[in-house]
């Protein structure tokens, strides 16, 4: 055991020493794999931690959320509904929300509005969330103004500035009384934006949407696992087409790390064959060649992950968030909360050391199988 | 569907791995063909370096496999909400009827190369490559192996439709419940559990005397498959439901889960690497007399015998430590 250990150690030991001999060669090489795996993990850590976000806020959310469509678009939904629906065996409450989104004109950016059912702000308050603070330049005590429906501006003053664990969850939340909400929206009074019912028992949810269906045709019940699952497909399904776009660039790099690794010089040749002339086996040369590939493949991977998550949890993954995060451009501006996991390593590594290995082992063996006196001659 | 990262990652990788055994395969067929050590002709020298061509493919496959094993089963469980009523990865791979056969056949292709990389290390020591032929026979049982975890990997995903209502692991690894799943755990817990120490202990005697006295290797090896077995149908039965500490959960991939503080990857890397060594004692057995292996051979087993062993008591050692100190408690 310990002379097999003493045996890879003074391998490693040699094959570092060549790669630092050849630094151009192997810099360019190592450059280029930095950077596929950069790219490919910024995408994977990004969407898993936006996934994960919309996971938290919706893990709160409701068990049933109850729209009503009229000709396949969205309404807002009769207050009358509530009584009807809330007296469904099996449904603890029905609750009506008032919720709805600001397009800001003069600062490019949407705003969610919303009356909390519990602790609302008095009349002529709001409280902020953090990225709408900021983008307001908004403290405790300030006043805001945001244009209404009918174009006339309301002025409020800040409660507070809303701290949460999930930054998507409160970025751009204004909080507003009920009645404020009414006159700035033109929300009328026997309305709500949609009702949220709270089922204990997960097996009654079909029964449950089914009679409401059959009660209201025009409802539109829809599921907390159903948006979960929706959101889990969109988010995957967007890594997904990016790593497929990326797989280009990683072809182009996997035929530049195929024509290094076969394109041996004549100085390299002739090293691996004085190498088996004074003694070494082709296995030797072999495991020269896997330290080779595991140094260059190690020193890219963790490069390229550590680059990628400063990149994504520090930088807001400026690159290429517009493209992942989708729904809205005008997004008040958010720190993703930094997290790895270990299936994302694993997609990484296989995606990307997994085809540079398998491409770089009939090239090694090649090299490892040179003929001394050809080479030497 | 298909485009979720991982899944990515394990249809690109299986298609790599498929490729290039089949790259193997081929040369494998060429040598069992033309081989001839006693020549000296151009061809038998490019094939004796071929050999290491392959080596060095089914060792990557191997460890590949090996990751792409545990991959599979973690995209399985992070995909498992798409399909309603899917509680874990046993919904996803019930969700279509290519999902098992698809770990089966990931399975065998890991034991098989575990089994070729014991062959070829043994062939290594000899110096006139006595075990070429087995050891490429076996080579062409593992390509289309390979290519068919390849088919079934990339069917079984390709079908999966999102919304597909399978059943949860509650009810597929249920007693009432009927099929391979609910086989595996309605053996009653107790007597399950017997059986487990039984075969345990059997087999880790058969081990000690072939060791000491190299006798029984082939009642080793044997037994070694029989206890690779009965230690899954005892995870599922009995030993899950101390872990989990829930009387009826029985669920051999939640022990996967950071609930469980990942159990479930040491547990089974242990499980596979007594079976591994285990048979590849038995397998070896036969060649042992064969050419220049008589010295060599011996040792060998030893060591195999011996790690098997290590991880049969490893595994025993942490079931009972888990059983005795759960909160569970199914005796009365």
């Amino acid at each position: 055991m310990a002379h097999m250990i003493e045996r890879h150690r003074h391998i490693i030991d040699f094959t570092l020493a060549t790669l630092l001999r050849r630094k151009g060669k192997n810099g360019g090489l190592l450059l280029v794999y930095t950077l596929i795996i950069f790219v490919l993990a910024s995408v994977l850590f990004f969407t898993e931690a936006i996934r994960r976000e919309a996971m938290l806020v919706l893990q709160e959310s409701p068990e049933i959320i109850v729209q009503r469509t009229q000709a396949g678009r969205y309404q807002t939904v009769p207050m009358s509904w509530c009584a009807g629906i809330g007296s469904i065996n099996g449904v603890g409450s029905a609750q009506p929300r008032l919720w709805g989104y600001h397009y800001d004109r003069t600062r490019l950016a949407n705003y969610t509005f919303m009356v909390p059912a519990q602790d609302p702000p008095g009349a002529g308050h709001v409280d902020l969330g953090g990225a709408v603070a900021r983008m307001l330049g908004a403290a405790t005590g300030d006043t805001v103004a945001f244009q209404g429906h009918d174009g006339a501006p309301r002025a409020f003053t800040v409660r507070k500035v809303l701290e949460q664990e999930s930054q998507l969850l409160t970025a751009d939340l204004v909080l507003i009384s009920e009645q404020d909400y009414r006159l700035f929206s033109g929300v009328p009074a026997d309305q709500a934006t949609d009702l949220v019912l709270q089922v204990r028992n997960p097996r009654e949810y079909a029964t449950i949407v089914e009679k409401i269906t059959r009660m209201h045709h025009d409802a539109r019940p829809i599921l907390r696992s159903e948006i979960l699952r929706t959101y889990d497909a969109v988010f995957s399904w967007r890594s997904g087409l990016m790593l497929v776009i990326f797989s280009a660039a990683t072809l182009a790099f996997l035929i530049f790390a195929w024509d290094k690794a076969t394109g041996l010089s004549a100085e390299e040749r002739a090293e691996i064959g004085i190498l088996k002339a004074v003694g070494w086996d082709t296995s030797d040369i072999l495991l020269l060649k896997f330290w080779e590939g595991t140094a260059i493949s190690l020193t890219a991977f963790l490069a390229g992950t550590i680059l990628a998550y400063l990149h994504v949890f520090h930088t807001s993954a400026s690159l290429f968030a517009p493209v992942l995060k989708g729904w809205s451009t005008l997004y008040p501006s958010f720190r993703l909360p930094p997290l790895l996991d270990f299936q994302q390593v694993v997609t990484l590594f296989i995606l990307t050391v997994v085809p540079y290995t398998i491409t770089t082992i009939v090239p090694s063996w090649r090299a490892a199988t040179i003929d001394p006196d050809a080479v030497m001659r | 569907m298909i485009l979720h990262p991982g899944i990515l990652a394990l249809l690109v990788s299986s298609l790599l791995m498929g490729l290039i055994t089949l790259y193997a395969c081929g040369y494998g067929i060429l040598i069992l063909r033309r081989w001839d050590i006693t020549s000296g002709s151009e061809l038998q020298l490019a094939l004796e370096r071929r050999t290491y061509l392959i080596s060095t493919v089914v060792r990557y496959l191997l460890a590949f496999q090996l990751v792409s094993l545990f991959l599979y089963l973690r995209v399985a469980d992070s995909i498992y909400h798409l399909f309603t009523g899917a509680m874990c990865a046993a919904g996803t791979l019930s969700a279509h009827w290519l999902g098992y056969p698809t770990l089966l056949l990931k399975l065998t292709t890991f034991f098989l190369a575990g089994i070729w990389l014991i062959l070829n290390h043994a062939d290594e020591q000899g110096y006139d490559y006595p075990l070429i032929r087995p050891k490429y026979f076996l080579l062409l049982l593992m390509a289309p192996l390979t290519t068919a975890e390849t088919v079934a990997q990339a069917v079984f995903f390709t079908v999966l439709r999102p919304d597909v209502i399978t059943s949860c692991c509650g009810s597929l690894f249920n007693n009432n419940a009927s099929g391979i799943g609910p086989g595996m755990a309605s053996p009653p817990p107790l007597p399950m559990l017997a059986l487990f120490y039984t075969s345990s202990i059997v087999t880790v005697m058969t081990g000690l005397r072939f060791y000491r006295r190299k006798k029984g290797a082939y009642l080793f090896a044997g037994l070694s498959a029989l206890h690779f077995a009965i230690t899954l149908v005892a995870v599922v039965s009995v030993i899950s439901l101390y872990i989990y500490e829930l009387p009826a959960h029985h669920c051999p991939f939640c022990l996967l889960q950071g609930e469980y503080d990942y159990a479930g990857y040491p547990l089974y890397l242990v499980i596979l690497a007594a079976a591994v060594s285990g048979v590849g004692v038995g397998v070896l057995h036969p060649f042992r007399h064969r050419g220049s292996l008589g010295e060599t051979l011996p040792a060998l087993q030893n060591k195999l015998a011996a790690t098997a062993l290590a991880a049969l008591l490893i595994f025993s050692g942490a079931a009972t430590c888990k059983i005795l100190y759960s909160s569970l408690s199914l005796r009365g």
